[in-house]
């Protein structure tokens, strides 16, 4: 069983749902701003934290299967079918297989976590995800001994994904973490947002979060998890090794050749937003900063 | 096309600095206003960005299209061209104040990193372009002084869809139709001047 781990994001941190599901009406007014502005202070985090809306966290995102602009992901993803949905288990494990979503989770413990969420092209959300932990799922199909990584494969279907008859990347896309990463408690299979099942831009059914990560790591849509021995395909890295690494942990101290990542855009503060300091391992350094020791961190980015 | 010359005559090129000047101020609109999505920084940011890149590709079809289509648009370049210049200078500015922010970090951006440096010298570029759109100064550098500054117009567009495949993530067709418009386009006018040059 996987080492339970305990958010330090409540729902005290995040927009309750009354509010979420209101927001886009009230800021549908300019006369209403001010009611949005009141209203919004209620459901403002603590410290550094804003609350991303549901309409937010599912109106922009990187989803290239289905286009390269932000919004694309949102009028395109509908066409995915996702019942029924299967994932191929294979590779060093005990019990090989193809099971159905259902059957995967069948038995998890579906737990909310909200994280922070950071994107390698320099913004940021806090999603409240609902999921388990990969641990969970490792322990019960068995992992092998001598596999030391897991690799994730994404759905690749051209006719519901329209971006993917453009070789923006050599699909279907691939993600991996080794296998102490994986096994990590802050590491989980998420199956929803703010208790909705998992909306298809943001990858339905079920999707990889690893909030310590940028975001690209945490693949989504996945039809299949292999165990191996070796350091598994990840698509950005394969792309462009010399931008996107295998580990592609958030730290600021380290940039992407294009653009700094010293700190963030956090999505929701509007045209006049200041951007804020991203923190290290995206703030869960607590928690992760021992998997890496010993390691040069702007050697293995 | 003599009838479309005809009526293009009637319209006069005030009315497209107004245009632009209208439409660039709608899409700031829209952006404080959440008309531009969630994250309206960066969507402001590439739809000035985009716009400039549209208005140069138009500025420089301005001479290949009324040689080969016998379309005349050439009372209107001279509004392409600026308004191409204040959308790039908008894109700059949007960047500078409201995405990146801190002077140190533009600076650090403009240094170090090459697909911001291009896009700055190609902004460098167009700045003498749209100090000098005037009669004022075509009368005082001279018709012919005139038209080789404004050559410089050529690296600039360059410059700028280089910039634009540049930051592009993956393989992206998009940026790379605006850089085989603008190479086209502008092999076409260097092939022209050289011509001219011989004569």
């Amino acid at each position: 069983m996987a080492r339970r781990y305990t958010s330090d994001l409540t729902w005290d941190d995040v927009t309750p749902k009354e509010l979420y599901l209101n927001r886009r009406q009230i800021m549908a007014g300019a006369g209403a701003m001010l009611g949005a502005g009141l209203i919004g202070g209620g459901a403002r985090a603590q410290g550094d934290l804003e609350p991303n809306t549901f309409e937010e966290i599912t109106t922009y995102n990187n989803f290239y299967e289905f286009g390269t602009g932000k919004d694309d992901p949102a009028r395109n993803a509908h066409m995915m079918t996702t019942q029924p949905w299967s994932i191929v288990v294979d590779g060093m494990v005990d019990n090989p297989g193809t099971y159905s979503f259902e059957e995967i989770v069948a038995g998890m413990t579906i737990e909310e976590r909200i994280y922070r969420f950071r994107c390698v092209e320099a913004w940021s959300m806090v999603i409240p995800w609902n999921g388990f932990e990969l641990a969970d799922l490792l322990a019960r199909v068995g992992v092998q001994e001598g596999a030391r990584y897991v690799a994730f494969e994404t759905l690749v279907r051209p006719e519901e994904m329209p971006g993917v008859r453009v070789p923006v990347l050599d699909w279907p896309y691939r993600e991996g973490l080794r296998l102490d990463e994986a096994m990590h408690p802050l590491t989980i299979m998420a199956t929803g947002i703010y208790g909705e099942p998992m909306p298809n831009q943001n990858g339905a059914p079920i999707r990889l979060v690893v909030p310590w990560k940028y975001g690209f790591k945490s693949i989504k849509s996945i039809v299949r998890i292999t165990l191996t021995d070796e350091e598994p395909y990840a698509s950005w890295n394969a792309a462009q090794p010399r931008e996107y690494g295998f580990y592609s942990n958030v730290n600021p101290n380290v940039n992407h050749p294009r653009w700094s990542q010293a700190s963030e855009r956090r999505i929701g503060g509007g045209l006049f937003a200041r951007r804020i300091d991203t923190l290290m391992f995206n703030g869960y350094e607590d928690e992760v900063a021992s998997l890496y020791e010993g390691m040069d961190l702007a050697e293995f980015f | 096309m003599t009838r479309v010359n005809a009526g293009l005559r009637r319209v006069p090129a005030w009315t497209l600095y107004i245009a632009g000047a209208a439409w660039g101020g709608w899409l700031f609109w829209l952006g404080a206003t959440g008309g531009l999505g969630v994250e309206p920084i960066e969507a402001l940011e590439h739809r000035y960005g985009e716009l400039a890149l549209q208005l140069i590709v138009a500025g420089l079809a301005v001479t290949p299209l009324r040689q080969w289509a016998g379309l005349n648009m050439m009372p209107f370049r001279r509004a392409i061209g600026v308004l191409a210049f204040f959308h790039v200078l908008a894109h700059f500015l949007v960047w500078a104040v409201l995405d990146v922010q801190r002077l140190s970090a533009i600076w650090a951006d403009i240094l170090e990193r090459p697909y911001v440096t291009i896009g700055m010298a190609g902004f460098v570029l167009l700045i003498p372009l749209g100090l000098t759109s005037n009669n004022w100064s075509v009368r005082r550098l001279g018709t012919l002084r005139w038209r080789r500054l404004h050559r410089l117009v050529y690296p600039a567009a360059l410059l700028g869809a280089l910039h634009y495949v540049w930051l592009a993530k993956g393989f992206q067709i998009e940026p790379l139709l605006y850089l085989f418009a603008i190479v086209g386009l502008v092999a076409l006018r260097i092939r022209r001047a050289g011509g001219r040059v011989a004569r």
